[in-house]
């Protein structure tokens, strides 16, 4: 169906996560200085921080191998830079 | 010279570029926003200019890189058309698929905006022919992410390929981590792709070719493309 400013609304059946990560031996000068920042802060126990980003997405797929398959797309094409990132794809619910 | 200055959405080096480019060819540029699917008819040199595309969201250049204008730029690239682009514009060639590699926050974090010393590599390139090879220029940076870095094989082909045009070094043209300004594998400024057709830099010549700017060392880049243009004319 469409919506008022005519794009198409959809129906939200499902939702996902996709989480990219550095891949491991990328420098993460972020994620030291987090990791610095909770040492200074006397964070205890902490060995290292990388830091990534998390996407929460909302899909109209009821198959969930289809959405799988969409997500996957939209990482490969934008969400993440596979040179330097990995990621992982999840249907949350 | 017929220059294509690509815009993008929170670019905002395109007029300065634009001014370097009318004032060492004698032309003015054709500015392109970024929803053409085309270049305009003839154009010989596209330039992809500094800034903050779409504010930096999602990583440097990510999505301005998958704007339709890009897909011309790529036809023109594989054509052998002459890209250069400078600061966003390399990140963005990169993102895009152009350059091997990506740009990464600055090992130190720092934005870092002031003037550096480039050691030019070699001089038989369009990118550097109005230079001589060993030259050291001094050009203005400003980016937080300029960090170079590529899977060991591919620094390994860009050095052993003679693809690193620009490197960061002293005044006298010493390179080190001392005057490796954001922590870039092999101080890496700027590097073309394997055709030796696209290049890719962090630091803006386009800032420093008039008098009134001080400094007229980044002429040279430019005027070596007009000479390589008009020459294949």
């Amino acid at each position: 169906m469409r919506g008022r400013n005519g794009l198409f609304k959809y129906v939200v059946q499902m939702k996902a996560r996709v989480t990219v990560t550095l891949k491991s031996g990328i420098l993460d000068p972020q994620g030291k200085a987090i990791e610095g920042a909770l040492r200074s802060l006397g964070v205890d126990g902490i060995a290292s921080v990388r830091q990534g980003k998390v996407f929460d997405i909302e899909l109209p797929d009821v198959d969930r191998a289809k959405a799988e398959a969409t997500l996957r797309e939209a990482a490969d094409k934008l969400l993440a830079n596979t040179v330097i990132e990995n990621y992982r794809v999840e249907v949350v619910s | 010279m017929k220059a294509a200055v690509l815009v993008f959405p929170g670019i905002n080096r395109e007029r300065d570029m634009a001014r370097a480019l009318r004032l060492v060819s004698g032309r003015e540029p054709a500015m392109v926003w970024h929803a053409e699917t085309a270049l305009p008819p003839g154009t010989d040199l596209v330039v992809v200019p500094g800034g903050f595309s779409y504010g930096d969201y999602l990583r440097c250049g990510a999505i301005a890189a998958r704007s339709p204008v890009m897909d011309a730029v790529r036809a023109f690239a594989a054509d052998g058309g002459l890209v250069l682009g400078v600061c966003n514009g390399f990140q963005i060639l990169c993102e895009s698929g152009l350059l091997p590699g990506v740009l990464m926050r600055n090992a130190r974090l720092k934005f870092i905006c002031h003037d550096v010393h480039l050691r030019v590599e070699r001089s038989d390139t369009p990118f550097t022919r109005g230079y001589n090879a060993g030259q050291v220029i001094r050009v203005p940076v400003a980016h937080g992410e300029g960090n170079y870095a590529a899977d060991e094989d591919t620094i390994r082909r860009l050095e052993g390929d003679g693809r690193v045009l620009y490197r960061y070094c002293s005044a006298t043209g010493e390179i080190g981590d001392m005057h490796n300004i954001n922590g870039a594998a092999q101080s890496i400024a700027g590097i073309v792709n394997e055709g030796g057709n696209v290049l890719g830099m962090m630091p803006h010549p386009e800032n420093h070719v008039e008098d009134i700017m001080g400094r007229t060392d980044g002429r040279g880049l430019f005027a070596g493309l007009v000479a390589h243009l008009d020459k294949a004319a």
